[in-house]
């Protein structure tokens, strides 16, 4: 300990360059961290899905509807505990600055299939009694200003016309990769607007164990073979991935990115590290004349190297930790439940280890083995 | 007087490792800022280049995307009649009323995995209407028959796609009969099939869109009025090259947002790295730098001097960043656009003024980042540097 001294003197000597490597090593890891962050936040919404849930689509592609009597089969097969349907409203509202997802859904069932929509129980029966009336998520009241109680219209683009729904009820997912930006309305009222009842975008089926998903999603399937529109059922989670492999290879683009990060902040950081051993080459020698063993001199040079990597790492790492929780951060509803995950801090901590080591590295071993004649010889 | 340039690059070399160093991190920074733009305008290009000038797009009113429109058979005997519309060789009207649609493929790698493809139904004269479509290998299909044309960057991509080969969608089968070429438009991403043998086994009858040739282009704004106005329509009316650069919007935006951000923040770390490499650079020289005021260098001199010298490294970092990010040139990735729901492939797009541009970024990295040494080396005291 008693050369913490030293170490904090030598780490003041020139106070610009220690705080700009060190805030370059934070900018550095707050980048990888945002950046891993988006990778991992996507990989969340591929794995989430409930396991008693199945989703039920048209097999000729997700733009094609079912009928809306398929509820009353789907609910006949064994096993099936629940059957749901929504459609995908697709509107506009305001200027279409910032996009959300509306959804025409059976209101009761819909809510009991997904729990996970934590709704006040007096918003709830007000949904149910009120035809025109919509939930909308948390998040739309902060970004929109909405209120409970206000008429929102949107503009529909696949069902056109001005569409005026009151906003009853606000739910909060308990959740957080569940969307907390959506709206949902009723389908009795979607029917009843545009003038043909009778068809769904999707069905959500709920199964008595998770361990039948195989054999009830294929009865679905058979049971619809040669109607007008077969289907095709798969676990929730497989509907979610599907979703997120739309992303094509943004993972490995980030990833790319991230690694040039690092690697550009390596060179920085090394550069550094290296201009201040190459000043004290003479200083070391000196030391070294009044009796500082070699091992000494490569620890207060390494230990310089982890106060400055380490630090900086804790600031990035812990800014994005922090920031994007405050900010409460999903780019644009893009990236539900964006979190810097402890995955990701470790592997940050990780990245600053390597980083001391390969800065540190080359000029503490030139330290300990420099010789001091050949040292105090040396012209400046 | 100005100090020779001849003085920093000596300078520069006496210090290889930490000037290719603090180069190569510049480097870095201007091979992301190259690579992620030239993701944005490869997406770009790719969309706009599909629309031309020459056509006018019609959707059903207050539709974003030929997926949300719908026009009945009547409203397409109406506007096919227009007298705005191109007449081709064959006297008839040039006009393409289309069926539009997804279709799940499931990708060859992972076969629970899907992308949704476009499949477009076409009228005949379509291969008119877009001049940009050239079949590369095999016939047109003709009417009448299962027969579909597959874009080029689909016909690798996923199975069942060559030429004779069967491939299975909306309960049917369909001989692939043609590959096509687009230049690298969002085209070349679709299926084309005729319109009257995909309508009754996908969405009923009626079309998504219709793209004729105009008479004239520049009467377009007449064509619009028109069209609009009639009551018995109720379409919008786009021009084709406004309407597919208007679908790139939104990814195009979010990409470049993206990039602009993690480049800005890379920047400053760079930045950051210029500043301790000229801060250095500064105080080991110090003497020289007296001994350059004491000749009678004006203390200008010496500040331009030092801050040539750290653009000149920034430069150096930008060739090499421009060399890094060249090679992915041309590479061909796909993504889902946000605002069709479709997957389009495309190709990175380095462009030379996007090079230019990461030449003049690392340029102006180097300028920010040596002007507080440069500043400092300018205002050394001579007789205390000189002792």
């Amino acid at each position: 300990m008693k050369y913490v001294r030293l170490v904090l003197a030598n780490l003041g000597r020139h106070k610009w360059r220690t705080f700009l490597t060190t805030a370059g090593i934070a900018l550095a890891l707050f980048l990888f961290a945002s950046l891993r962050t988006v990778v991992t936040t996507i990989a969340a919404t591929a794995q989430w899905g409930g396991a008693r849930r199945l989703v039920t689509l048209n097999a000729t592609g997700i733009v094609f509807p079912l009928p809306l009597n398929y509820a009353e089969r789907l609910r006949a097969i064994p096993g099936v505990t629940g059957v749901t349907w929504a459609n995908w409203f697709g509107g506009r509202y305001g200027d279409n600055k910032r996009f959300f997802g509306q959804f025409a859904v059976d209101a009761e069932s819909y809510l009991a299939m997904y729990p996970e929509m934590s709704v006040p129980d007096d918003q709830r029966e007000a949904f149910f009694r009120e035809k025109g009336s919509a939930i909308v998520g948390r998040r739309l009241l902060d970004v929109f200003g909405w209120k409970v109680g206000q008429d929102v219209t949107i503009q529909g683009t696949i069902f056109p016309g001005d569409w005026t729904f009151t906003v009853r009820g606000v739910y909060t997912p308990t959740d957080k990769v569940l969307n907390d930006d959506m709206m949902i309305f009723r389908h009795d009222f979607f029917d009843e607007k545009i003038g043909r009842a009778g068809i769904a975008g999707w069905y959500v089926v709920q199964i008595d164990d998770p361990d039948h998903a195989g054999r009830i999603a294929k009865a679905i399937d058979d049971l619809f073979r040669n109607s007008s529109s077969p289907t095709k059922t798969g676990t929730e989670q497989a509907f979610n991935a599907s979703f997120a492999t739309m992303w094509g290879n943004v993972s490995l683009l980030m990833g790319t990115i991230g690694l040039a990060v690092v690697f550009a902040i390596l060179m920085v950081t090394a550069n550094a590290m290296m201009m201040s051993s190459r000043e004290r080459t003479r200083e070391v020698a000196v030391l070294k004349s009044i009796g500082f063993p070699d091992r000494v001199l490569f620890g207060v040079v390494m230990a310089e190297a982890a106060v400055i990597t380490l630090i900086g790492a804790a600031v990035g790492l812990g800014v994005a930790k922090v920031l994007y929780q405050a900010a409460n951060f999903n780019a644009a509803g893009f990236l539900p439940g964006f979190s810097v995950t402890t995955g990701t801090l470790v592997l940050g901590a990780g990245i600053a280890l390597l980083l001391m080591l390969a800065s540190g590295l080359v000029p503490a071993i030139q330290a300990a083995r420099q010789p001091i004649i050949v040292a105090l010889r040396r012209v400046e | 007087m100005k100090i020779p340039v001849l003085y920093n690059v000596r300078s520069v070399l006496q210090r290889p490792l930490s000037t290719a160093f603090t180069a190569l991190g510049i480097g870095l920074v201007v091979a992301v800022f190259i690579g992620m733009l030239a993701l944005a305008t490869g997406f770009r290009t790719a969309l706009t280049s599909t629309g031309s000038m020459d056509n006018a797009m019609v959707l059903r009113r207050g539709a974003d995307s030929e997926l949300s429109s719908g026009v009945g058979r009547e409203q397409a005997r109406i506007i096919a009649a227009s007298a705005h519309i191109a007449a081709g060789s064959d006297g008839r009207p040039i006009v393409s009323p289309e069926v539009y649609v997804l279709i799940p493929l499931p990708r060859p790698a992972d076969t629970t995995a899907v992308a949704n493809v476009v499949v477009r139904g076409i009228s005949a004269s379509a291969w008119e209407v877009r001049t940009n479509v050239q079949v590369t290998e095999g016939r047109k299909f003709e009417s009448g028959r299962s027969e579909v044309c597959i874009g080029q960057r689909i016909a690798g991509r996923f199975e069942h796609t060559g030429v004779g080969e069967t491939l299975r969608f909306a309960g049917r089968d369909w001989t692939v009969v043609c590959h096509f070429t687009a230049t690298g438009s969002a085209f070349e991403s679709e299926i084309w099939g005729g319109n009257e043998e995909l309508m009754p086994v996908l969405r009923g009858d009626v079309f998504q869109s219709i793209t004729f040739r105009l008479k004239d282009a520049a009467a377009f704004p007449d064509a619009k009025r028109v069209l609009e106005a009639d009551q018995r329509l109720g379409v919008d009316v786009h021009r084709e090259s406004e309407f597919y650069a208007a679908q790139s919007q939104l990814l195009d935006r979010i990409l470049r947002i993206l990039a602009y951000l993690v480049t800005t923040i890379m920047a400053v770390g760079a930045v950051f790295g210029a500043v301790n490499t000229m801060y250095a650079a500064v105080s080991s020289r110090s003497s020289e730098i007296a001994v350059l005021l004491t000749l009678g260098f004006r203390p200008r001199s010496v500040l331009a001097s030092f801050l040539l010298e750290s653009a000149i490294i920034a430069a150096v970092g930008g060739v090499i960043g421009g060399l890094l990010a060249l090679p992915i040139n041309g590479i061909v990735t796909s993504t889902t656009n946000w605002s069709s729901f479709s997957e389009v492939a495309f190709s990175f797009r380095v462009t030379p003024s996007l090079l230019l541009s990461g030449f003049l970024f690392a340029v102006v990295m180097g300028v920010v980042g040596g002007f507080l040494p440069a500043r400092r080396a300018a205002r050394i005291p001579v007789v205390q540097a000189l002792r």
